[in-house]
């Protein structure tokens, strides 16, 4: 089938960048996405182009490095997948689609359809995490944990920060993906002595990397190729505002000042 | 040159149970309050790398991390999907130290160190009981203890696992740990940076030159010591389950500064992927091994059959060919066992799908005795990512599957303390070549790798640094050293050569055609003629690419075809080393199957008597040919057999 590109183009963080056409004259249905774009990128090699350059590894939907707006949409019109799980058959002979970057004032294009997603790495920093150090575990079967908790946690632990729910979001807030992290560890009962502490470091962390706040639009849950609910980010909500009240200390400044 | 295991002493006196033990008291340690005075650079940040580089911050040690991703949680054992080995017994079936020793030692085909695989027994249930404290959600009975399953090669239940999704939940543990680490400054992280070089001086590992992918910047990074963790080399078949960006170069050009290369040809095919549907194929997707639990392997007992519906076919015109060869293990033999009998029913002309490479793998039985709901619970995320690549749908039509290139069991040659014969260069998980002899059992890998990373390394790496202290041979190395200058002006030459060569053809088109060659003569079967052919056509390959490379763009910038150029570049070499290894080993075992060299029934046939060793190569020069030591292998726990899954 044929399909006509139009690829965002950005040499580098200082560059406008502007799209630019690229016509595919005969792409298979079975190659996936990606697959296409490694064709084009040979093409333009052959004509002394330098190649479209976007950010990809695994190809099985799990690493979270790859990630590109595809008509207007984070990954692409098939829910639930990831850019590089897309396939070719799910558009139709002689489509046009746009291709852009992540766009968020806390995502800089670095080039192409590439952006620096440092941010996020910032927020685990900040918080996401239990503090254990190797070696000081207890068995692992001495602490048992009902099996619907365990689940739960696996539920937000699936997030794979590809940052397309930042993507989606008018706002470009990364409230999912942080309550992604702060549900996890604090649904179970290894994350309960830094719980308080974990969220509103992990929330000033957010906001001081420039992501905006949630306004309710649920755009991000619709776009995250895992299936991470909104529920967790009202569970987030809960944490904060309980540890405003009952931890203050672990409240960043900023709030207590309200 | 002698290859010293430096593995403790192990003989009546001293059982093999308590050798890890008696190992760790006899080390030297480093003085908490010197430890902040030492840096270590960690290269890669996979469960090896991760686990590694965290565990010696929180020991104190000043850490500079690389990965060439840009998040040190992308590393690729974060696609590991069915599960983590450990012997804790919890459903009491008869596992045990000794028995997780003993199968993987057999597994291995007798082709491993006998006292590295029992320490990695023992540290397996370390391995479980840290990820727990870390918050890792691993699956969990409705009484609210761990759940384990069976996997491919055992007969007991010890598989941990977290759904389908067991390394990067492992993984992001370990990142987190990092984080932390990060976020107390004890790691300086550097993302996006690959790893060009390594610096040798005075004989021994002393820092890195690294290529910033952002900036193309080249930078010398001086160390006390260097860890590998970059993971396996299996891209040098273009097409294999690992990610588009792992690479074998790390350990490449650590080679080619003396350090020897162990075991390259053995290479690990594993039966559950995805078929090859075309030219454009960028990667092969691994199905989990699970599967094979509920799933019925077959194809057509007759060839004319293979275009059929499956579903027409009935009963008694299907092979079911691993229950017919393989009654007591059946579809659970192990990997190399599965990938070989697919091989061959598919040489036979009995293979399935438009490239007639391709096996049935059926769960109508599984469906029907268990109902659908429960076949989707176990493996719905699968079979949705079966559908999504192939559009077909697994619970009406029998998947089709085919062997891939999966993992590499060779590497690095390291001692029992996970040094190389380089001092300060240290080799963790898939880069090194210890533990898993010639064939890796499933739900293996990511127990090694974290073995090493958070158990292994923080003791071993500490008694070097105390014992090169006293020895003064740790000098205060200046960033002008004249060898880091050298080092930093070789990696420079050879980028710059990349960039000028002009020619047509580009980094991809050589290493799928690379790929080709190493998937006809060094693949699943290997002939002395094959094998020859290989070693004709790899150095052809190789000098064409220097003549006819086409590179544009700038090399100060981000290039992902010079990255590729690079990569490209040390895989050329690289394959001729796994030919000439498998050329030398004229023996079956485990995953190099040498078809000189088989049973009657056709099962790899090893040859104790001349091969029981470790295959260590020595870098001599880029145009001569690689010097081969040998590591004697000796089994006083296991007893040596013809492996048999019967």
């Amino acid at each position: 089938m044929k399909i006509t590109l139009h690829v965002w183009r950005q040499s580098d963080a200082k560059d406008k960048g502007h799209f630019e056409k690229y016509v595919h004259p005969n792409v298979s249905p079975d190659s996936s996405f990606l697959e296409m774009l490694d064709e084009v990128n040979e093409d333009l090699l052959s004509q002394n182009k330098e190649p479209i350059a976007f950010d990809n590894d695994c190809r099985e939907g799990i690493c979270g490095a790859c990630g590109m707006v595809i008509n207007g949409a984070p990954h692409g019109p098939q829910r639930l997948t990831t850019t590089c799980q897309l396939h070719m058959r799910k558009f139709k002979d002689g489509d046009e689609v746009w291709i852009e970057p992540w766009r968020a004032k806390a995502f800089p294009v670095i080039r192409d359809l590439i952006v620096d997603r440092g941010a996020m790495d910032r927020i685990i920093e900040a918080g996401g995490y239990i503090s254990i150090n190797t070696q000081n575990a207890q068995d692992a079967n001495a602490l048992p944990i009902p099996k619907p908790v365990a689940d739960k946690a696996m539920d937000a632990a699936t997030c794979i920060g590809c940052g397309a729910c930042v993507a989606a979001c008018p706002n470009a807030a990364a409230m999912l993906f942080t309550s992604a992290k702060v549900s996890h560890l604090g649904l179970l009962p290894q994350g309960q002595p830094e719980r308080a502490r974990r969220v509103g470091n992990m929330v000033a962390q957010m906001e001081a990397e420039g992501f905006g706040g949630c306004t309710n639009h649920g755009d991000c849950a619709e776009a995250c190729p895992k299936g991470i609910g909104l529920e967790f980010i009202a569970r987030m909500n809960r944490d904060f505002f309980g540890a405003m009240l009952k931890s203050p200390d672990h409240i960043p400044a900023r709030w207590k000042r309200r | 040159m002698e290859l010293k295991s430096n593995a403790p002493l192990i003989d009546a006196q001293h059982p093999i149970a308590t050798a890890w033990e008696r190992h760790r008291f006899n080390m030297k340690l480093v003085n908490p309050a010197n430890k902040r005075k030492y840096s270590v650079i960690v290269v890669g940040t996979g469960l090896a790398g991760a686990s590694a580089a965290a565990t010696l911050a929180e020991l104190g040690y000043n850490i500079k991390a690389f990965c060439f991703q840009d998040s040190p949680r992308r590393a690729h054992s974060i696609a590991a999907q069915g599960g983590i080995n450990a012997a804790k017994d919890y459903p009491g079936d008869g596992d045990s130290v000794f028995r997780l020793f003993y199968d993987t030692v057999k597994g291995g085909d007798y082709r491993s160190r006998e006292a590295n695989v029992y320490r990695l027994a023992q540290l397996s249930l370390n391995i479980i009981d840290q990820a727990v404290g870390q918050g890792v959600p691993l699956a969990r009975e409705y009484g609210g203890l761990l759940s384990n399953r069976s996997f491919g090669g055992a007969q007991v239940s010890r598989t941990f696992y977290a759904r389908g999704q067991t390394g990067q939940q492992l993984l992001l543990g370990a990142y987190q740990a990092l984080a932390r680490q990060i976020e107390a400054n004890k790691v300086e992280m550097h993302v996006r940076t690959e790893m060009m070089d390594l610096i040798v001086i005075d004989g021994r590992a002393r820092g890195i030159v690294s290529r910033n992918l952002v900036t193309g910047a080249l930078e010398a990074h001086i160390a006390d010591a260097v860890v590998l963790a970059s993971g396996g080399y299996g891209n040098v078949y273009f097409l294999s389950t690992n990610a588009m960006a792992s690479n074998g170069s790390a350990a490449w050009r650590a080679y080619r500064r003396g350090a020897l290369f162990a075991n390259p040809c053995y290479t690990q095919i594993h039966p559950t992927c995805i078929p090859v549907h075309g030219e454009h194929q960028s990667k092969l997707t691994l199905m989990s091994e699970s599967l094979r639990n509920d799933g019925r392997v077959w194809v057509p007992k007759k060839a004319e059959d293979c275009g059929k519906n499956p579903n027409t076919i009935p009963e008694e015109d299907r092979d079911y060919y691993l229950e017919r060869k393989y009654p007591s293990f059946g579809n659970l033999v192990p990997r190399d066992v599965a990938s070989r009998n697919a091989k061959m029913v598919c040489d036979e002309g009995r293979g399935v799908g438009a490239t007639k490479l391709g096996v049935y793998l059926d769960f109508s039985d599984a469906i029907n005795r268990l109902g659908k709901h429960v076949v989707e619970e176990r493996y719905g995320n699968l079979f949705e990512m079966y559908e999504r690549i192939t559009d077909e749908d697994p619970y009406k039509t029998p998947m089709r599957i085919f062997p891939a290139v999966h993992y590499t069991m060779g590497g690095l040659w390291v001692d029992y303390n996970l040094q190389s014969n380089i001092p300060g260069l240290f080799v963790l998980g898939e880069a090194n070549f210890s533990d898993h002899g010639a064939n890796r059992l499933g739900a293996s890998a990511l127990m090694q790798g974290l073995a090493d990373g958070y158990f292994v390394i923080p003791y071993t790496l500490g008694h070097y640094l105390a014992t090169a202290t006293v020895d003064k041979a740790l000098p205060k190395i200046a960033e002008d050293h004249e060898a880091v200058v050298a080092t930093l002006d070789e990696v420079k030459a050879r980028v710059d050569q990349l960039m000028s060569i002009g020619g047509s053809r580009t980094p991809d088109s050589f290493h799928k055609e690379l790929g080709k060659i190493m998937w006809e003569h060094v693949g699943m079967g290997r002939t002395e003629a094959g094998l020859k052919t290989a070693l004709e056509l790899i150095p052809k390959l190789r000098a064409e690419f220097y003549k006819d490379l086409k590179v544009v763009g700038a090399a100060e910038s981000l290039n992902i075809t010079l990255e590729k150029a690079a990569r490209v570049a040390d895989f050329l070499e690289l394959a001729e080393l796994m030919a000439r290894d498998a050329l030398n080993r004229a023996e079956s075992c485990g995953g190099h199957f040498r078809e000189e060299s088989q049973t009657e029934e056709g099962e790899a046939k090893r040859d104790d008597e001349q091969f029981s060793y470790v295959a260590a190569w020595a870098f001599k020069g880029a145009d001569e040919a690689p010097e081969l030591h040998k590591e004697a292998l000796t089994f006083d726990h296991v007893k040596l057999t013809q492996r048999s899954y019967k």
